[in-house]
């Protein structure tokens, strides 16, 4: 890992990355699931679990803003803090103009930007929020998320009761919401400090897939630009990291992600992990290509990968989750689906 | 019997179907348009009806058989009307389909809600 | 095998122009991506929608015996079965009957049925003008215009080749 070179203004590194000089800590995370994840093989390490999933809510749509508020509240409680001690909120999800991440944490008080990063959203969060801390612009900072299938099938996809069949490379929309309490300083609890030490941010990147039922072959490519610039940017080679992680290329995109790589001489057949591969087990639970959703990386990444850094199994990973940035009207007028990847190293130290 | 040719000919339909569904990137929706508009041609060819006399159900119940039955109302209206049949014909034909879907559908909704998939 | 599709990806990194770059990508993507398993598909899809026209075909004898004609029995055959796939649909087994049989329960009417069912119960919460009305269509529409539009055209066609006296 380069020295960050503190007398330099600027903290740019590379074409696309920056390395911090007061990299965040982060300080508390959340994990709030779906019946169907809390069932699957990371069930056990989320915070809470719903069976319902309305969450005694009427429709789908305030249900995933529930997600959402209680993802939020959790994370802060779990950080020691209360919700006036956190200077920016983070949020987005898939529904049209944010709907879910609005109305859930309205109640909550914090000046508040919306994201739409759509499966990327968790990846955009902590590098702006990162940026925040880093820059001085803020002490405390919250990174939020959601995705509820039922939602994102009605917006994108199909009525729930309608009977299609669902392809081989279809994901699964994960239900649930993450959350992350960023901060300048380090928290008083035991076990190593976790910190974000760079970003690198994607661009759009484009191969010209149009098919809505196959977003892993969409996305590899934006996850292999990001990971090659932010590996050329800080001059790292990939086993530098435990574990590189996107979010939900799913079984075809992974094998597309590492195949594309290994054309620029970077293997990562060996660290490669997918949260849309991690948290559904595809045989008892028949989700196809694995799960999806903005949610997918996020919960992975709270219930998962933190707990896998604080308990010293993993020091460095590169949490790169991937998104589709299409729409159902982009689609039907016969656009492709561009896809961005952000990525964010968190090492524990 | 009329039962196995209605099995044999529906699934048949089917099955073709299928193969399209799996091998090329055609949605649902699509595919039902394809059905329906394939109806509307084999019946104003001639073919689809007696084809349906043969196979009955087989023939008759599929969304192909629906476009048969749409042609098959304008024409008698054409031959009993004339010109004005043209636009009578289709819907007379599809409106006891038509209707009871629309009429039963919105009943559901009063008493059902959509569930989640697991 | 595998050097055929590392040819391939070699063709996607290395190519300048992007169209053709996005063209290639394509290929090697149809050929990596799966399909689902093509056999147990067809044979679901042949048994469930055989036995739907088959039980079709059940209703439309039992109407005849109770005395309708030919053509009212078909049409009281219609509504049974679209009465069927609603029900069914609204009870949640239509869709994991659809999950297995595929284009068995797409093709019969019943399919047809089931797309208007689905929007109906599930946009019901956006109001009964806003949410239903407007959406109740929105899977089954199409199917409704090319076939109304298709057999308006054709029907066009006839009265015109009956007036030249062709048919």
């Amino acid at each position: 890992m380069p020295e960050n070179n503190r007398n330099n203004k600027f903290k740019m590194i590379g074409k696309q990355s920056i390395l911090f000089h007061n990299p965040p800590y982060i300080i508390g995370a959340s994990s709030i699931a779906g019946k169907k994840e809390g069932e699957g093989p990371l069930g056990h390490l989320f915070d809470t679990v719903w069976e319902d999933p309305l969450l005694g809510q009427d429709t789908w749509e305030d249900a995933e803003s529930e997600f959402m508020r209680q993802a939020a509240e959790k994370a802060i409680q779990k950080a020691g803090l209360s919700d006036n001690d956190i200077r920016y909120l983070l949020a987005g999800d898939l529904l049209a103009q944010l709907i879910a991440s609005s109305f859930g944490v309205a109640e909550l008080n914090i000046p508040f930007f919306g994201l739409f990063g759509a499966c990327s959203t968790m990846g955009e969060a902590l590098s702006i929020g990162s940026i925040l801390i880093d820059g001085g612009f803020a002490d405390k900072v919250l990174a939020v998320t959601s995705s509820h299938f039922a939602g994102a099938e009605k917006q994108f996809r199909f009525p729930l009761d309608y009977g299609n069949q669902r392809p081989y490379s279809a994901s699964w929309t994960v239900t649930g919401s993450g959350a992350v309490v960023l901060s300048d300083q380090n928290s008083n609890s035991n076990g190593p400090s976790i910190r974000i030490k760079g970003i690198t941010t994607g661009k759009i990147v484009d191969y010209g897939i149009k098919d809505t039922m196959n977003m892993g072959a969409a996305m590899a490519p934006a996850a292999c630009d990001t990971i090659k610039t932010h590996l050329e940017d800080l001059n790292l080679k990939p086993d530098y990291y435990d574990k590189i992680i996107t979010g939900d290329l799913g079984y075809v995109g992974s094998d597309i992600l590492i195949d594309l790589l290994r054309e620029y001489k970077i293997d990562v057949s060996s660290n490669h992990m997918d949260c849309g591969k991690e948290i559904f087990d595809p045989e008892s639970q028949d989700t196809h290509a694995g799960g999806s959703g903005c949610a997918c990386s996020a919960i992975t990444f709270t219930g998962y990968v933190l707990k896998q850094l604080r308990e010293g199994n993993w020091k460095r990973v590169l949490f790169l989750p991937t998104g589709s940035l299409h729409s159902k009207v982009s689609y039907n007028e016969g656009n492709t689906m561009p896809a961005i990847a952000h990525a964010v190293v968190v090492e524990a130290e | 019997m009329e039962y196995i040719k209605a099995f044999l000919v529906g699934g048949a339909i089917c099955a073709v179907v299928q193969i399209l569904l799996d091998n090329t990137k055609l949605m649902p929706g699509r595919v039902m348009v394809i059905l329906v508009v394939t109806g509307t041609i084999l019946g104003a060819l001639g073919i689809y009806e007696p084809f349906t006399e043969w196979a009955g159900a087989g023939a008759g119940v599929p969304l192909t058989g629906f476009g048969n039955a749409l042609f098959k109302g304008v024409k008698e209206a054409i031959d009993k009307e004339g010109f004005i049949g043209i636009f009578k014909g289709g819907f007379t034909a599809s409106a006891v389909g038509i209707s009871a879907t629309l009429i039963f559908s919105y009943i559901a909704s009063w008493f059902f809600d959509s569930k989640m998939k697991s | 095998m595998d050097k055929d599709k590392n040819v391939d990806v070699s063709k996607i990194v290395r190519e300048k122009d992007v169209k053709t770059r996005n063209e290639n990508y394509n290929q090697y993507v149809k050929q990596v991506t799966p399909k689902h398993s093509g056999f147990k598909n067809v044979l679901a899809a042949y048994l469930v929608g055989g036995i739907i026209c088959t039980l079709g075909q059940f209703f439309i004898n039992y109407y005849i015996y109770l005395g309708a004609d030919k053509e009212m029995a078909k049409a009281y055959n219609t509504i049974t079965l679209v009465f069927l796939s609603v029900l069914l649909t609204s009870v949640g087994i239509y869709q994991k009957l659809a999950k297995f049989g595929g284009a068995g329960t797409l093709v019969p009417i019943t399919g047809f049925a089931n797309s208007v069912a689905a929007p109906a119960v599930e946009y019901k919460k956006e109001g009964q003008v806003f949410g239903i009305g407007v959406n109740i269509f929105t899977i089954a529409g199409p199917v409704i215009l090319y076939g109304i539009f298709s057999s308006w055209i054709l029907g066009l066609i006839y009265y015109i080749l009956k007036q030249f006296g062709v048919v």
